[in-house]
Protein backbone atom coordinates (compact mmCIF):
# COMPACT_ATOMS: atom_id res chain seq x y z
CA UNK A 1 0.00 0.00 0.00
CA UNK A 2 3.34 2.34 0.19
CA UNK A 3 5.03 4.17 -1.98
CA UNK A 4 8.84 3.65 -2.38
CA UNK A 5 9.47 5.11 1.04
CA UNK A 6 7.61 4.40 4.32
CA UNK A 7 6.26 6.99 6.57
CA UNK A 8 7.59 4.84 9.46
CA UNK A 9 9.07 4.42 11.86
CA UNK A 10 7.43 7.62 13.75
CA UNK A 11 9.45 9.17 16.34
CA UNK A 12 8.01 11.09 19.17
CA UNK A 13 9.85 12.59 21.42
CA UNK A 14 9.47 14.67 24.74
CA UNK A 15 5.86 15.54 23.29
CA UNK A 16 3.33 18.08 25.79
CA UNK A 17 0.63 19.54 24.99
CA UNK A 18 -1.10 22.13 26.91
CA UNK A 19 -4.52 23.93 26.87
CA UNK A 20 -5.57 26.92 29.47
CA UNK A 21 -2.70 26.52 31.20
CA UNK A 22 -3.18 22.99 32.45
CA UNK A 23 -0.68 20.40 31.00
CA UNK A 24 -2.45 17.49 29.18
CA UNK A 25 0.46 15.34 28.13
CA UNK A 26 3.75 15.82 29.44
CA UNK A 27 6.99 14.18 27.79
CA UNK A 28 5.83 11.42 25.71
CA UNK A 29 8.33 9.92 23.59
CA UNK A 30 8.32 6.72 22.15
CA UNK A 31 8.85 4.92 18.44
CA UNK A 32 6.13 3.23 15.95
CA UNK A 33 7.19 0.80 14.02
CA UNK A 34 5.56 -0.68 11.07
CA UNK A 35 3.58 -4.20 11.19
CA UNK A 36 2.81 -4.33 14.44
CA UNK A 37 -0.98 -3.13 16.03
CA UNK A 38 -0.16 -0.66 18.63
CA UNK A 39 -3.07 0.14 20.99
CA UNK A 40 -3.16 3.25 23.53
CA UNK A 41 -4.16 2.16 26.92
CA UNK A 42 -5.15 4.03 29.38
CA UNK A 43 -8.40 5.03 31.14
CA UNK A 44 -10.85 8.25 30.54
CA UNK A 45 -8.73 11.42 30.39
CA UNK A 46 -5.05 9.73 30.35
CA UNK A 47 -4.64 11.74 27.23
CA UNK A 48 -4.98 9.14 24.50
CA UNK A 49 -6.99 11.10 22.03
CA UNK A 50 -4.86 13.85 22.62
CA UNK A 51 -1.65 12.31 21.74
CA UNK A 52 -3.41 10.37 18.71
CA UNK A 53 -4.14 13.80 17.26
CA UNK A 54 -0.98 15.28 17.90
CA UNK A 55 0.46 12.41 15.82
CA UNK A 56 -2.13 12.91 13.32
CA UNK A 57 -1.41 16.42 12.88
CA UNK A 58 -4.50 17.83 14.30
CA UNK A 59 -2.85 19.48 17.31
CA UNK A 60 0.17 21.35 17.22
CA UNK A 61 2.12 20.22 20.34
CA UNK A 62 3.29 22.64 23.16
CA UNK A 63 6.41 21.24 23.01
CA UNK A 64 8.12 18.04 21.49
CA UNK A 65 8.44 16.71 18.41
CA UNK A 66 6.45 14.36 16.50
CA UNK A 67 8.44 13.05 13.90
CA UNK A 68 7.51 10.94 10.66
CA UNK A 69 10.47 9.26 8.38
CA UNK A 70 8.27 11.27 4.99
CA UNK A 71 7.55 14.72 6.08
CA UNK A 72 4.74 17.60 4.35
CA UNK A 73 1.66 16.48 1.84
CA UNK A 74 3.13 13.15 1.19
CA UNK A 75 3.15 12.39 4.71
CA UNK A 76 -0.28 13.50 5.80
CA UNK A 77 -2.02 11.75 2.69
CA UNK A 78 -0.97 8.09 3.86
CA UNK A 79 -2.71 8.58 6.98
CA UNK A 80 -6.27 8.48 7.90
CA UNK A 81 -8.25 8.65 10.91
CA UNK A 82 -11.27 7.15 12.16
CA UNK A 83 -13.15 8.84 15.22
CA UNK A 84 -15.14 7.57 18.07
CA UNK A 85 -18.23 9.75 16.62
CA UNK A 86 -17.69 8.91 12.89
CA UNK A 87 -18.08 12.39 10.62
CA UNK A 88 -20.96 11.17 7.99
CA UNK A 89 -21.39 13.97 5.41
CA UNK A 90 -24.53 14.80 4.06
CA UNK A 91 -24.64 12.79 1.05
CA UNK A 92 -25.31 9.04 0.33
CA UNK A 93 -22.57 6.04 1.94
CA UNK A 94 -20.94 6.01 -1.64
CA UNK A 95 -20.92 9.67 -1.78
CA UNK A 96 -18.81 10.16 1.64
CA UNK A 97 -16.35 7.73 0.24
CA UNK A 98 -16.03 9.63 -3.42
CA UNK A 99 -15.38 12.82 -1.75
CA UNK A 100 -12.48 11.70 0.54
CA UNK A 101 -11.27 10.40 -2.87
CA UNK A 102 -11.62 13.44 -4.27
CA UNK A 103 -9.96 15.13 -1.62
CA UNK A 104 -7.32 13.48 -2.47
CA UNK A 105 -6.73 13.83 -5.93
CA UNK A 106 -7.97 10.77 -7.01
CA UNK A 107 -9.50 10.78 -10.71
CA UNK A 108 -12.98 11.35 -11.52
CA UNK A 109 -13.21 8.07 -13.38
CA UNK A 110 -11.45 6.09 -10.46
CA UNK A 111 -13.48 7.35 -7.62
CA UNK A 112 -16.72 5.44 -7.96
CA UNK A 113 -15.38 2.20 -8.52
CA UNK A 114 -12.80 2.59 -5.43
CA UNK A 115 -15.79 3.54 -3.81
CA UNK A 116 -17.79 0.39 -4.29
CA UNK A 117 -14.84 -1.80 -3.51
CA UNK A 118 -14.44 -0.63 -0.21
CA UNK A 119 -18.06 -0.52 0.39
CA UNK A 120 -17.95 -4.03 -0.33
CA UNK A 121 -15.05 -4.76 2.07
CA UNK A 122 -17.13 -3.48 4.61
CA UNK A 123 -19.83 -5.34 4.00
CA UNK A 124 -22.03 -2.32 3.20
CA UNK A 125 -22.69 -2.74 -0.90
CA UNK A 126 -26.87 -2.86 -0.13
CA UNK A 127 -27.02 0.56 1.71
CA UNK A 128 -24.53 2.64 -0.84
CA UNK A 129 -27.14 4.97 -2.13
CA UNK A 130 -28.61 5.88 1.51
CA UNK A 131 -28.21 8.64 3.05
CA UNK A 132 -25.18 7.68 5.49
CA UNK A 133 -26.50 9.86 8.43
CA UNK A 134 -29.40 7.42 8.47
CA UNK A 135 -27.32 4.38 8.44
CA UNK A 136 -27.04 3.00 12.43
CA UNK A 137 -24.28 3.26 14.11
CA UNK A 138 -22.15 0.40 13.32
CA UNK A 139 -23.06 0.87 9.87
CA UNK A 140 -21.84 4.49 10.29
CA UNK A 141 -18.75 3.27 11.46
CA UNK A 142 -17.88 0.71 9.38
CA UNK A 143 -18.97 3.51 6.82
CA UNK A 144 -15.73 5.51 8.24
CA UNK A 145 -13.42 2.21 7.88
CA UNK A 146 -14.30 1.76 4.48
CA UNK A 147 -13.96 5.48 3.96
CA UNK A 148 -10.40 5.62 5.19
CA UNK A 149 -9.64 1.71 3.55
CA UNK A 150 -10.44 3.83 -0.01
CA UNK A 151 -7.75 6.01 0.17
CA UNK A 152 -4.99 3.23 1.30
CA UNK A 153 -3.44 4.78 4.17
CA UNK A 154 -0.08 3.26 5.32
CA UNK A 155 -0.96 4.48 8.88
CA UNK A 156 -4.34 4.11 10.39
CA UNK A 157 -5.52 6.59 13.54
CA UNK A 158 -8.16 5.19 15.63
CA UNK A 159 -9.93 6.55 18.59
CA UNK A 160 -12.32 4.56 20.31
CA UNK A 161 -14.05 3.92 17.38
CA UNK A 162 -16.65 1.02 18.90
CA UNK A 163 -17.28 3.01 22.58
CA UNK A 164 -20.62 3.73 21.13
CA UNK A 165 -21.15 0.53 19.54
CA UNK A 166 -23.35 -3.13 20.67
CA UNK A 167 -21.20 -5.87 20.51
CA UNK A 168 -21.94 -7.35 17.13
CA UNK A 169 -20.96 -4.09 15.79
CA UNK A 170 -17.96 -3.95 17.96
CA UNK A 171 -17.07 -7.42 16.45
CA UNK A 172 -17.52 -6.09 12.67
CA UNK A 173 -15.17 -3.21 13.08
CA UNK A 174 -12.88 -5.56 15.05
CA UNK A 175 -12.95 -7.37 11.56
CA UNK A 176 -12.25 -4.60 9.72
CA UNK A 177 -9.51 -3.63 11.68
CA UNK A 178 -7.90 -7.07 10.84
CA UNK A 179 -8.25 -6.22 7.22
CA UNK A 180 -6.29 -3.02 7.23
CA UNK A 181 -3.69 -4.79 9.23
CA UNK A 182 -3.84 -8.17 6.66
CA UNK A 183 -2.85 -5.23 4.01
CA UNK A 184 -0.10 -4.09 5.74
CA UNK A 185 -1.19 -0.72 7.35
CA UNK A 186 -0.35 0.24 10.44
CA UNK A 187 -2.82 -0.04 13.22
CA UNK A 188 -2.86 2.66 15.94
CA UNK A 189 -5.77 2.45 18.05
CA UNK A 190 -6.88 3.92 21.61
CA UNK A 191 -8.96 2.05 24.00
CA UNK A 192 -10.03 1.93 27.81
CA UNK A 193 -10.95 -1.10 26.30
CA UNK A 194 -8.99 -4.08 28.34
CA UNK A 195 -10.37 -6.98 26.15
CA UNK A 196 -10.48 -4.97 23.09
CA UNK A 197 -6.83 -4.27 24.05
CA UNK A 198 -5.89 -7.73 24.27
CA UNK A 199 -7.48 -8.78 21.31
CA UNK A 200 -5.99 -6.38 18.86
CA UNK A 201 -2.65 -4.88 20.39
CA UNK A 202 0.76 -6.14 19.64
CA UNK A 203 2.33 -3.21 21.25
CA UNK A 204 0.60 -1.29 23.88
CA UNK A 205 1.84 2.42 25.45
CA UNK A 206 0.22 2.71 28.37
CA UNK A 207 -0.91 6.30 29.32
CA UNK A 208 -1.97 7.57 32.56
CA UNK A 209 -2.90 11.21 34.05
CA UNK A 210 -1.03 12.55 30.43
CA UNK A 211 2.57 10.64 31.17
CA UNK A 212 3.63 7.48 29.01
CA UNK A 213 4.01 5.07 32.01
CA UNK A 214 4.85 1.72 29.95
CA UNK A 215 5.49 0.91 26.28
CA UNK A 216 6.30 -2.13 24.85
CA UNK A 217 5.05 -5.59 23.83
CA UNK A 218 1.40 -6.47 24.76
CA UNK A 219 1.98 -9.70 26.13
CA UNK A 220 4.35 -8.67 28.64
CA UNK A 221 2.12 -5.90 29.42
CA UNK A 222 -0.71 -7.80 30.20
CA UNK A 223 1.37 -10.66 32.25
CA UNK A 224 4.10 -8.36 34.05
CA UNK A 225 2.85 -4.45 34.02
CA UNK A 226 5.92 -2.92 35.69
CA UNK A 227 4.10 0.16 36.98
CA UNK A 228 1.45 0.42 39.74
CA UNK A 229 -1.18 1.67 37.85
CA UNK A 230 -0.42 -0.43 34.66
CA UNK A 231 -1.24 -3.47 37.63
CA UNK A 232 -4.35 -1.55 38.90
CA UNK A 233 -5.25 -0.90 35.20
CA UNK A 234 -5.11 -5.02 34.03
CA UNK A 235 -6.37 -6.17 37.17
CA UNK A 236 -9.35 -4.00 36.51
CA UNK A 237 -9.35 -1.47 39.19
CA UNK A 238 -11.07 1.41 38.66
CA UNK A 239 -8.05 3.90 38.17
CA UNK A 240 -8.15 7.79 38.92
CA UNK B 1 -62.93 49.06 5.66
CA UNK B 2 -64.77 49.98 1.88
CA UNK B 3 -61.12 49.94 0.84
CA UNK B 4 -59.82 46.64 1.80
CA UNK B 5 -63.33 45.22 0.26
CA UNK B 6 -62.20 47.09 -3.09
CA UNK B 7 -58.77 45.93 -2.64
CA UNK B 8 -59.70 42.65 -2.71
CA UNK B 9 -61.32 42.41 -5.78
CA UNK B 10 -58.71 44.75 -7.69
CA UNK B 11 -56.31 42.10 -6.90
CA UNK B 12 -58.50 39.60 -7.84
CA UNK B 13 -59.39 41.57 -10.93
CA UNK B 14 -55.67 41.99 -11.65
CA UNK B 15 -54.93 38.39 -11.40
CA UNK B 16 -57.32 37.10 -13.70
CA UNK B 17 -57.35 40.07 -16.23
CA UNK B 18 -54.03 38.98 -17.05
CA UNK B 19 -53.05 42.60 -18.06
CA UNK B 20 -50.25 43.16 -20.23
CA UNK B 21 -49.41 46.37 -18.22
CA UNK B 22 -49.56 44.48 -14.89
CA UNK B 23 -47.81 41.26 -16.29
CA UNK B 24 -44.66 43.18 -17.65
CA UNK B 25 -44.64 44.64 -13.60
CA UNK B 26 -44.34 41.46 -12.12
CA UNK B 27 -41.79 40.03 -14.87
CA UNK B 28 -39.98 42.77 -13.92
CA UNK B 29 -39.64 42.63 -9.97
CA UNK B 30 -39.23 38.86 -10.38
CA UNK B 31 -36.62 39.25 -13.13
CA UNK B 32 -34.49 42.05 -10.85
CA UNK B 33 -35.07 40.29 -7.77
CA UNK B 34 -34.14 37.10 -8.76
CA UNK B 35 -31.14 38.49 -10.57
CA UNK B 36 -30.06 40.23 -7.57
CA UNK B 37 -30.12 36.83 -5.24
CA UNK B 38 -28.34 35.03 -7.68
CA UNK B 39 -25.45 37.01 -7.98
CA UNK B 40 -25.63 37.81 -4.03
CA UNK B 41 -25.22 34.12 -3.67
CA UNK B 42 -22.58 33.89 -6.09
CA UNK B 43 -20.68 36.39 -4.14
CA UNK B 44 -22.11 36.08 -0.70
CA UNK B 45 -21.73 32.28 -0.57
CA UNK B 46 -18.10 31.52 -0.84
CA UNK B 47 -17.43 34.76 0.57
CA UNK B 48 -19.38 33.78 3.99
CA UNK B 49 -17.43 30.71 4.01
CA UNK B 50 -14.04 32.03 3.87
CA UNK B 51 -15.08 33.81 6.17
CA UNK B 52 -15.94 31.49 8.67
CA UNK B 53 -12.58 29.64 7.86
CA UNK B 54 -10.02 31.54 7.20
CA UNK B 55 -8.12 33.65 10.14
CA UNK B 56 -6.86 36.87 8.97
CA UNK B 57 -6.27 39.82 10.69
CA UNK B 58 -9.20 42.46 11.25
CA UNK B 59 -12.05 39.35 10.87
CA UNK B 60 -13.62 40.66 13.73
CA UNK B 61 -14.22 43.58 12.01
CA UNK B 62 -15.12 41.81 8.99
CA UNK B 63 -17.65 39.99 10.49
CA UNK B 64 -19.04 42.94 12.58
CA UNK B 65 -19.67 45.11 9.09
CA UNK B 66 -21.33 41.89 7.15
CA UNK B 67 -23.66 42.08 10.08
CA UNK B 68 -24.01 45.57 10.19
CA UNK B 69 -24.59 45.75 6.38
CA UNK B 70 -27.93 43.21 7.00
CA UNK B 71 -29.43 46.20 7.68
CA UNK B 72 -28.41 48.80 5.06
CA UNK B 73 -31.01 51.55 4.33
CA UNK B 74 -31.78 50.76 0.88
CA UNK B 75 -32.62 54.28 0.44
CA UNK B 76 -29.39 54.73 0.94
CA UNK B 77 -27.41 52.32 -1.02
CA UNK B 78 -29.50 53.46 -3.68
CA UNK B 79 -27.92 56.82 -3.62
CA UNK B 80 -24.69 55.65 -3.70
CA UNK B 81 -25.26 53.40 -6.35
CA UNK B 82 -27.19 56.38 -7.88
CA UNK B 83 -23.94 58.92 -7.64
CA UNK B 84 -21.91 55.90 -8.89
CA UNK B 85 -23.97 55.17 -12.07
CA UNK B 86 -25.10 59.06 -13.02
CA UNK B 87 -23.70 60.56 -15.95
CA UNK B 88 -21.07 62.41 -13.61
CA UNK B 89 -20.09 59.54 -11.61
CA UNK B 90 -17.24 56.99 -11.67
CA UNK B 91 -18.80 54.05 -13.84
CA UNK B 92 -21.44 57.17 -15.72
CA UNK B 93 -20.00 55.93 -19.17
CA UNK B 94 -21.81 52.81 -18.64
CA UNK B 95 -25.00 54.05 -19.22
CA UNK B 96 -26.60 52.02 -16.83
CA UNK B 97 -28.93 54.44 -14.63
CA UNK B 98 -32.33 53.93 -14.64
CA UNK B 99 -32.12 50.43 -16.09
CA UNK B 100 -33.18 47.09 -15.03
CA UNK B 101 -29.35 46.67 -14.46
CA UNK B 102 -28.76 49.79 -12.26
CA UNK B 103 -31.33 47.96 -10.04
CA UNK B 104 -30.12 44.87 -10.13
CA UNK B 105 -26.74 46.44 -9.17
CA UNK B 106 -28.42 48.12 -6.21
CA UNK B 107 -30.36 44.85 -4.67
CA UNK B 108 -27.23 42.41 -5.28
CA UNK B 109 -25.90 45.40 -2.84
CA UNK B 110 -28.62 45.31 -0.54
CA UNK B 111 -28.62 41.34 -0.45
CA UNK B 112 -25.07 40.32 -0.40
CA UNK B 113 -24.42 41.03 2.91
CA UNK B 114 -27.60 39.17 4.16
CA UNK B 115 -25.97 36.19 2.23
CA UNK B 116 -22.75 36.49 3.20
CA UNK B 117 -23.62 37.11 7.44
CA UNK B 118 -25.80 33.72 7.66
CA UNK B 119 -23.88 31.59 5.22
CA UNK B 120 -20.68 32.52 7.79
CA UNK B 121 -22.59 31.26 10.94
CA UNK B 122 -23.82 28.11 8.90
CA UNK B 123 -20.77 27.08 7.41
CA UNK B 124 -19.22 28.11 10.91
CA UNK B 125 -21.48 25.79 12.45
CA UNK B 126 -21.30 23.12 10.21
CA UNK B 127 -17.30 23.06 10.48
CA UNK B 128 -17.25 22.43 13.94
CA UNK B 129 -18.78 19.33 12.60
CA UNK B 130 -16.71 18.51 9.53
CA UNK B 131 -13.73 19.74 11.10
CA UNK B 132 -11.28 17.26 12.24
CA UNK B 133 -12.50 15.12 9.01
CA UNK B 134 -11.58 17.20 6.28
CA UNK B 135 -8.04 18.49 7.99
CA UNK B 136 -7.55 13.94 8.35
CA UNK B 137 -8.22 14.12 4.71
CA UNK B 138 -5.90 16.98 4.34
CA UNK B 139 -8.22 18.65 1.95
CA UNK B 140 -7.59 21.89 0.19
CA UNK B 141 -9.03 25.32 0.83
CA UNK B 142 -11.12 25.09 -2.49
CA UNK B 143 -12.37 21.34 -1.59
CA UNK B 144 -13.05 22.21 2.18
CA UNK B 145 -15.15 25.57 0.96
CA UNK B 146 -17.12 23.43 -1.60
CA UNK B 147 -17.74 20.31 0.67
CA UNK B 148 -19.18 22.68 3.50
CA UNK B 149 -21.25 24.94 1.28
CA UNK B 150 -22.60 21.62 -0.39
CA UNK B 151 -23.44 19.96 2.51
CA UNK B 152 -25.02 23.06 3.90
CA UNK B 153 -26.97 23.42 0.84
CA UNK B 154 -30.64 22.82 2.75
CA UNK B 155 -30.02 25.46 5.35
CA UNK B 156 -28.87 27.90 2.82
CA UNK B 157 -31.84 27.67 1.16
CA UNK B 158 -33.59 29.75 3.92
CA UNK B 159 -30.99 32.33 3.49
CA UNK B 160 -31.49 32.55 -0.29
CA UNK B 161 -35.43 33.33 0.84
CA UNK B 162 -34.35 35.78 3.49
CA UNK B 163 -32.19 37.63 0.98
CA UNK B 164 -35.16 36.98 -2.34
CA UNK B 165 -37.65 38.56 0.70
CA UNK B 166 -35.55 41.42 0.76
CA UNK B 167 -35.17 42.64 -2.45
CA UNK B 168 -38.55 41.77 -3.75
CA UNK B 169 -39.80 44.09 -0.77
CA UNK B 170 -37.64 47.34 -1.08
CA UNK B 171 -38.43 50.11 -2.55
CA UNK B 172 -36.11 52.82 -1.75
CA UNK B 173 -32.97 51.44 -3.52
CA UNK B 174 -34.86 50.25 -7.16
CA UNK B 175 -36.80 54.03 -6.63
CA UNK B 176 -33.91 56.07 -6.67
CA UNK B 177 -31.59 54.14 -9.54
CA UNK B 178 -34.40 52.66 -11.69
CA UNK B 179 -36.72 55.85 -11.29
CA UNK B 180 -40.45 53.78 -11.42
CA UNK B 181 -40.10 54.48 -15.38
CA UNK B 182 -43.65 53.01 -16.92
CA UNK B 183 -42.73 50.08 -19.55
CA UNK B 184 -39.27 50.47 -18.27
CA UNK B 185 -38.05 49.49 -14.79
CA UNK B 186 -41.22 49.93 -13.08
CA UNK B 187 -41.86 46.83 -10.58
CA UNK B 188 -44.38 46.04 -7.91
CA UNK B 189 -42.94 48.03 -4.90
CA UNK B 190 -42.47 51.70 -6.74
CA UNK B 191 -46.08 50.96 -8.62
CA UNK B 192 -47.59 50.49 -5.22
CA UNK B 193 -46.25 53.94 -4.09
CA UNK B 194 -46.94 55.63 -7.07
CA UNK B 195 -50.53 54.17 -6.92
CA UNK B 196 -50.48 55.63 -3.00
CA UNK B 197 -49.12 58.81 -3.50
CA UNK B 198 -52.14 59.22 -6.82
CA UNK B 199 -54.85 58.32 -4.01
CA UNK B 200 -55.64 54.79 -5.68
CA UNK B 201 -55.18 52.91 -2.19
CA UNK B 202 -57.23 50.33 -3.57
CA UNK B 203 -55.05 49.43 -6.81
CA UNK B 204 -52.08 49.92 -4.46
CA UNK B 205 -53.36 47.53 -2.06
CA UNK B 206 -54.44 44.99 -4.90
CA UNK B 207 -50.82 45.27 -5.98
CA UNK B 208 -49.85 44.92 -2.14
CA UNK B 209 -51.72 41.21 -2.14
CA UNK B 210 -50.58 39.80 -5.24
CA UNK B 211 -47.00 40.79 -4.33
CA UNK B 212 -47.87 39.28 -1.30
CA UNK B 213 -48.91 36.29 -3.03
CA UNK B 214 -45.65 36.17 -5.16
CA UNK B 215 -43.66 35.97 -2.24
CA UNK B 216 -45.80 33.20 -1.03
CA UNK B 217 -45.49 30.64 -3.88
CA UNK B 218 -41.97 31.15 -4.25
CA UNK B 219 -41.03 30.49 -0.74
CA UNK B 220 -43.90 27.68 -0.90
CA UNK B 221 -42.40 25.84 -4.28
CA UNK B 222 -38.44 25.94 -2.26
CA UNK B 223 -40.10 24.40 1.00
CA UNK B 224 -41.52 21.48 -1.14
CA UNK B 225 -38.02 21.00 -3.28
CA UNK B 226 -36.71 20.65 0.36
CA UNK B 227 -38.79 18.96 1.90
CA UNK B 228 -39.01 15.94 -0.63
CA UNK B 229 -35.37 16.00 -1.44
CA UNK B 230 -34.23 17.28 2.00
CA UNK B 231 -35.75 13.72 3.23
CA UNK B 232 -33.59 11.92 0.98
CA UNK B 233 -30.46 13.29 1.81
CA UNK B 234 -31.51 13.15 5.50
CA UNK B 235 -29.99 16.54 6.12
CA UNK B 236 -30.65 16.27 10.02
Amino acid sequence: MSGPASLLPLRVQRLAFEAGGTRLLDDVSFTLQAGRRTVLLGPNGAGKSLLLRLCHGLLTPTSGEVRWSLEGRRSARRQAMVFQHPVMLRRSAVGNISHALAAHGVARADRLPRAYAALAQAGLSDVARRPARLLSGGEQQRLALARAWATQPEVLFLDEPTSSLDPAATRAVETLIDGFHAADTKIVMATHDLAQARRIADDILFLHKGRLLESGDAENFFAQPTTEEGRAFVAGELLW
Amino acid sequence: METFVTAFSEAGALLVSFDRDFLSIVGLSLRVSLSAVALACLIGFPLGAFVALARFPGRGFVILLLNTFMGLPPVVVGLIVFLVLSRAGPLGVLGLLFTPAAMIIAQTILVTPIVAALTRQIVADLWVEYGEHLRSLDAGPVTTLTTLIMDARYSLTTVVLAGFGRAIAEVGAVMIVGGNIDHATRVMTTAIALETSQGNLSTALGLGIVLLLLALTVNAAVQIINTSAGKRAALA
